[in-house]
């Protein structure tokens, strides 16, 4: 089986995207399932299951879905193996700017859309820094001029990814990606053993395990101070 | 390739000095950078948790990612490996599998080709093909040649430099700048050197597109249809890195369509025209003709298809002062000189 990872910002077309990239690896006749990460909801299973794809979702309630996804990881795995999956699509909401649920040698792909914004690329960090291939969305409704200048800001933050556009309505780019995703040498039995791409931040603040009161003798863990100069 | 060694024991000043494009790289990439004059490695020696974080990387793998950038940036400001001057595609097949009726198509930088069949016919497979520099590995089995050569897998893959520009219908303007703010912003990722000059002629040739004029101070977003039109066309000729441009219909209103593609072409473009309109695709040198995913024919606009288009241009324009006469209030009286003079020119 093959395992690839999906991230990128909310709505930026992840789930459009794999769809129409199922669509085309389906042709080759091979059997794909996706399993999506979320925070508290998501209806995309009901999105790949219409597709007629095995789906299963998970969601980390108030976790940062990353640190979700790494303790579940195995699991999903095994799930996939179970149903004779050849590839295997995690799908994983971008809600946590400081984390990214990439796998050393396990493809890693980041989906963020021409909408968001030309300092996006730079905001999301680990998740767009650490991946392989970055997938552009919503060309069709940007001006050329827009495309290029988002472009080159993804480029300048990773420039060691190959970059490509895809449509998420129409599927324009989903055959060529879709060749990059599966591997026939590509084996994964398991992801026990396997590292992160990128250590993720360990400690969380108080608020991050439910603490409401506000004041400094509530604050715990990773607690960063505003600067807010004389100026 | 560059050392990282060396990268990672020279001063930030000294990297930005020989490589000014780094600048922004500093940026993005969030290096809390307090003293310019320290070296990469001391800098990364002396980072907080928290600013290790934001960076993201580790000494070694930045180094790697700054080279990479550089390499990269070299090969963009590298124009002349990408100069398409012949664009090929050889024929593949169609839905049913039958060879394309043509066996190769050449078309020069300067050229203008339409494209015309109805909708999902395979007009988007034919153009993604070109995008893809497809070797027979899509749907079609086509393959493309640029300068008689396979080309370089870099057209596949770079962000900076992408093989096709498009320009269609349903696109717009989403950033909050002025027209000035943003044909900065875009020259200045491009790098190019004379940068006033060039916003400065994109903005004039812009205004003589439109209909109607618009301003420098003008929000981008405000912009009417057909200024904005003008604005991404005069923008995309002048100022994309990209050697082909796709365009897919100019409705016929508020931009000077002619000179548009005349902008165009005149910068050494190829240009691909998707189209319905007669007067549009009879512009072009060239149409291909599309049917059930493959080519079915190609035709070399004639002299008398030029001709007719001379006539549909004046047909056009009747039409169109109709248009203004309406929204204007006036009362409409019929055209039979104007027709007569079509007959008789
Ligand atoms: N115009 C346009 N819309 C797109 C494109 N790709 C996706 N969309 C639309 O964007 C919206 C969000 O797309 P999704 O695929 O649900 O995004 P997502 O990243 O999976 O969202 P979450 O999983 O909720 O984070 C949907 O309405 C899509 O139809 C595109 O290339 N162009
Ligand atoms: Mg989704
Ligand atoms: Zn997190
Ligand atoms: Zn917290």
């Amino acid at each position: 089986m093959n395992l690839v990872t999906f991230s990128g910002p909310p709505s930026s077309g992840k789930t459009a995207v794999i769809l129409k990239t199922i669509e085309a690896i389906k042709q080759q006749g091979l059997k794909v399932g996706v399993v999506k990460f979320d925070c508290l909801y998501t209806d995309d299973d009901e999105l790949y299951r219409k597709a007629g794809v095995p789906v299963k979702k998970g969601l980390s309630g108030s976790l940062c879905p990353d640190h979700y996804f790494v303790s579940n990881i195995e699991e999903v795995v095994q799930w996939g193996r179970e149903r004779d999956l050849d590839l295997l699509i995690t799908e994983s909401a971008g809600l946590c700017n400081r984390c990214s649920p990439y796998i050393k040698d396990i493809k890693a792909i980041c989906v963020i859309d021409n909408l968001s914004g030309i300092n996006t690329p730079k905001k999301i960090g680990p998740m767009l820094k650490t991946a392989d291939i970055v997938v552009i969305t919503k060309g069709d409704i940007v001006s050329q001029a827009e495309r290029e200048v988002f472009a080159s800001r993804v480029s300048t933050v990773n420039p060691d990814a190959m970059v490509m556009n895809v449509n998420g309505l129409t599927g324009q780019g989903a055959f060529e990606f879709s060749t990059l995703l599966y591997d026939q040498d590509d084996h994964i039995d398991t992801v026990t053993g396997k590292k992160l791409r990128f250590s993720m931040p360990s400690a969380m603040c108080s608020y991050c395990l439910g603490e409401t009161r506000i004041g400094e003798e509530h604050q715990l863990g990773n607690v960063r101070k505003i600067e807010l100069g004389d100026e | 390739m560059i050392s990282k060694d060396k990268l990672k024991n020279s001063s930030i000043k000294e990297i930005i000095e020989e490589y000014p494009y780094t600048e922004s790289f500093f940026e993005d990439q969030k290096l809390a950078v307090d003293d310019k004059e320290k070296t990469l490695k001391e800098i990364f020696s002396e980072l907080t948790i928290e600013e290790m974080e934001d960076v993201v990387f580790d000494l070694d793998q930045f180094a790697d990612s700054l080279s990479s950038h550089i390499r990269n940036m070299q090969e963009f400001l590298g124009e002349n490996d990408s100069i398409v001057a012949k664009l090929s595609i050889l024929a593949g097949n169609n839905k049913d599998g039958e060879k394309e009726n043509y066996e190769k198509l050449d078309i020069h930088s300067g050229e203008i080709i339409s494209i015309v069949g109805p909708t999902g016919s395979g007009k988007s497979r034919l153009l993604a093909d070109i995008e893809w520099t497809a070797q027979g590995d899509t749907p079609t089995e086509r393959q493309i040649l640029i300068n008689d050569e396979v080309p370089d897998k870099k057209w596949r893959f770079t962000g900076g430099k992408k093989l096709v520009a498009q320009l269609s219908q349903n696109m717009n303007f989403v950033m909050d700048l002025s027209v000035i703010e943003f044909l900065n912003l875009h020259a200045e990722s491009r790098l190019i050197d004379n940068q006033a000059e060039v916003v400065e002629r994109i903005f004039r040739e812009a205004n003589q597109l439109a209909g109607e004029q618009f301003g420098r101070e003008a929000q981008i977003t405000s912009l009417s249809g057909g200024q904005s039109r003008a604005l991404m066309i005069a923008d995309t000729a002048i100022l994309s890195s990209s050697p082909i441009i796709l365009i897919d219909e100019i409705e016929n209103a508020g931009i000077d369509r002619e000179k548009a593609l005349e902008l165009l072409v005149g910068e050494e473009k190829i240009v691909l025209m998707a189209t319905h309109d007669p007067i549009l695709a009879l512009m072009g040198d060239k149409r291909i003709i599309i049917n059930n995913g493959g080519i079915k024919d190609i035709i070399d606009t004639t002299a008398e298809e030029k001709e007719l288009m001379q006539e549909l241009k004046v047909l056009d324009k009747v039409l169109t002062d109709l248009r203004d006469d309406l929204r204007y209030g006036k009362n409409l009286s019929r055209i039979s000189e104007e027709l007569a003079e079509i007959k008789s020119a």
